[in-house]
């Protein structure tokens, strides 16, 4: 009986082919859309992960002010660190392999007729150590450059292209806003984070030259410290929260106005936001996977109309009402799934093709799949419904009688 | 024939209407289609039910049917009270005991003749095999062997008469209902459907109560009973001549 059911409903969507496939295109967009949208996401947020797991997961980052965990938290903002700050942490806290004390500005970046804005950090040699920079050509700063803060300057490879071109920049000067600078190496490439910012645009200056003729304050915007391999970082983080609150003169029992955090944590941070985004656009997507189950109770309703005479006579002959419920919900479901079928190939290949050209991870997950599929037939049973029951209450001679 | 000569006192008493009455719509423009009907049909009889267009019979074929319910009045079928019956109770009443042919067809246009005469064998549960062998068989009955494979839109009103036939007693009915089971017939055509529905009836001892006009159909049954404006006027055992 139950396979009579599913074979009629099969004939009467292909009796009516050109209608079932508009029927069914809300529920394929809607099911392709959130199995797009979830698997890029997932992607994006796997790539995001790997990414900061790249710098190293032994470093830490140190930030004045105070962050409320997850995204939409508040941000209180304390005094900036200074150069002793990074100084202090690099003598008195012990299996430490770098501390890089980091402050920046944008600025306009000109050579000969070429210019390009830019971000210009200050540091020291450290920097490239935590961050895992390589030159490509030229050399990093040298004590006497980093004491004096002396006007020499280490491009990114974005800069050395938009400036250079394809000529060699070693020995060449620059010019830094009004300051005329001397370039003495250039990185490697490194290419986009998965945030979509490219990571090579950036030129690495002393840090007192930025503070001196740059910015003109002695703040330190942020501390980048690496432990040694094998060392805690948790018990660093303990380490430096405590000579962190000495130094601010932070009372006990008052807040930190500062933040240490790892980069498991900033990993989880960061996932955290590109997995709620991917939620969201998964939610907007199912939206659209209700509109489809609209089109579906829409177009049953039309066939139930269109139908009446048949079911007339199948109710005469001896349906019950729940026979003939069954035949219009099921028919409702067949359509709602084929539409799920099909939305869960293309959208397969809409996410793989997607991934390619965002150059995230292709991250196939089974479980999606299903949920969208069971969605999808759920859709038609809530939306068949209601058509299948007005059909199965008809009354026999009413619907004999019509037309 | 055979002795069956039924009154419809003498045999086991199938069919029975007592004062059945019903009424579309309401107030002034109220009709009333039945008045009244006192109807006794007893297990294996052949009756024709006349009157003029309008009369109220197709309104009581389709109350013996199960198919609609009297606005008042008494209808009871094996001495079930069907009046007390819910829907799905009427529905399985159809499914098991009943077999209906309509005035018109009302086939189930893009399905092929041997589906239509399966589909209330499907609501029976018959595995496919069986309800293939059976719709043939009935198929065969009524003359129908090699246009099984036909749309009714391929077939003449004759044969589409016929397949509805077959779709109505296909299931063993213990009643067959006919309202004008040859309206749209000429004489040659129409005497062949009654030869059919007369074999069934001597032969699978079907009770069959069967609407018509015409007068040469009616003498086929061996009871007629005459509709006038809601009423029973008049009933006749076996008419003269058969
Ligand atoms: N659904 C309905 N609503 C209102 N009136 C109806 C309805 N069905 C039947 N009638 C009326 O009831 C009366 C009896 O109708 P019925 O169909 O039983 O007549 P009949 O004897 O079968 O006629 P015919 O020989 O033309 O088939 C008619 O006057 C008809 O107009
Ligand atoms: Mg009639």
């Amino acid at each position: 009986m139950f396979s009579e059911t599913i074979l009629l409903s099969l004939r009467e969507i292909r009796r009516n082919l050109m209608r079932s496939s508009l029927t069914i295109l809300g529920i394929v967009i809607g099911v392709a859309a959130v199995i797009t949208m979830v698997t890029l996401g997932r992607g994006a947020t796997a790539q995001v992960a790997s990414d900061i797991a790249k710098l190293g997961t032994n470093l830490l980052q140190v930030r004045p002010g105070q962050d409320r965990r997850g995204p939409g938290g508040t941000h209180s903002t304390g005094d900036m660190f200074k150069a002793k700050d990074a100084e202090a942490i690099a003598q008195e806290i012990f299996g430490l392999s770098a501390v890089a004390p980091i402050a920046s500005q944008t600025i306009q970046s000109i050579y000969g007729n070429e210019n390009w804005s830019t971000t210009v950090t200050g540091s020291t040699n450290a920097y490239l150590k935590v961050s895992n920079w390589l030159l490509e050509s030229g050399r990093q700063f040298t004590e006497g450059e980093l004491r004096s803060g002396k006007a020499v300057c280490i491009l990114g490879t974005t800069v050395r292209n938009k400036l250079f071109g394809g000529q060699n920049p070693i020995g060449a000067t620059i010019r830094l806003g009004k300051l005329s600078c001397n370039v003495i190496g250039v990185l490697n490439s490194k290419g986009q984070s998965s945030f979509g910012t490219d990571r090579d645009d950036f030129v690495l200056i002393p840090l007192r030259m930025l503070q001196r003729r740059i910015t003109g304050n002695p703040d330190v915007s942020r501390i980048l410290v690496s432990a040694q391999d094998g060392v805690s970082t948790r018990k660093v983080e303990q380490d430096i929260e405590q000579l962190m609150r000495e130094r601010r003169h932070i009372s006990p029992g008052k807040d930190d106005d500062f933040h240490v955090r790892d980069m498991q944590e900033l990993i989880s941070t960061m996932t955290g936001t590109t997995r709620v985004l991917t939620g969201l656009l998964g939610a907007v997507a199912a939206v659209s996977l209700l509109v489809g189950g609209i089109g579906i109770m829409n177009i049953m309703l039309v066939s139930v109309t269109e139908r009446t005479r048949e079911i007339g006579i199948r109710l005469a002959i001896g349906a019950l009402e729940r026979d003939v419920l069954m035949q219009f919900l099921v028919e409702a479901v067949v359509l709602s799934s084929f539409g799920g079928v099909i939305g869960v190939l293309l959208g397969i290949a809409a996410a793989a093709i997607g991934a390619t050209v965002l150059a995230v991870p292709f991250v196939f997950d089974p479980v999606i799949i299903v949920i969208a599929f069971v969605f999808s037939a759920a859709v038609g049973v809530v939306f068949g419904y209601f058509p299948a029951r007005q059909a199965g209450q008809m009354d026999p001679i009413e619907a004999l009688r019509y037309e | 024939m055979k002795a069956t000569t039924s009154t419809q006192t003498g045999k086991h008493c199938l069919i029975e209407l007592k004062g059945v009455n019903k009424v579309y719509g309401k107030g002034p423009a109220a009709m009333h289609a039945l008045q009244g009907i006192d109807l006794r049909i007893g297990q294996g009889e052949f009756v024709a039910v006349m009157g003029p267009s309008g009369s109220g019979k197709s309104t009581c074929m389709n109350i013996l049917g199960c198919l609609d319910t009297p606005s008042s009045g008494v209808f009871l079928f094996e001495g079930i009270d069907v009046g007390k019956l819910s829907r799905d109770q009427r529905a399985l009443l159809r499914r098991h005991y009943l077999g209906f042919v309509f005035q018109g067809f009302n086939l189930l246009n893009r399905t092929s003749a041997l589906e239509n005469v399966e589909l209330p064998l499907i609501y029976r549960g018959m595995p496919a095999g069986e309800r293939r062998v059976r719709a043939l068989q009935a198929l065969e009955a009524v003359g129908l062997t090699g246009w099984e494979t036909h749309t009714p839109g391929e077939l003449s009103g004759g044969q589409q008469q016929r397949v509805a036939i077959a779709r109505a007693i296909v299931t063993n009915p213990k009643v067959l209902l006919a309202d004008e089971p040859t309206g749209n017939l000429d004489s040659a055509r129409s005497r062949e459907i009654m030869d059919v529905l007369a074999a069934f009836n001597s032969e699978r001892g079907i009770t069959i109560a069967m609407v018509t006009h015409d007068a040469d159909i009616a003498v086929y049954a061996k009871r007629i009973i005459r509709f006038f404006d809601g009423s029973i006027d008049s009933e006749e055992e076996k008419p003269g001549f058969a």
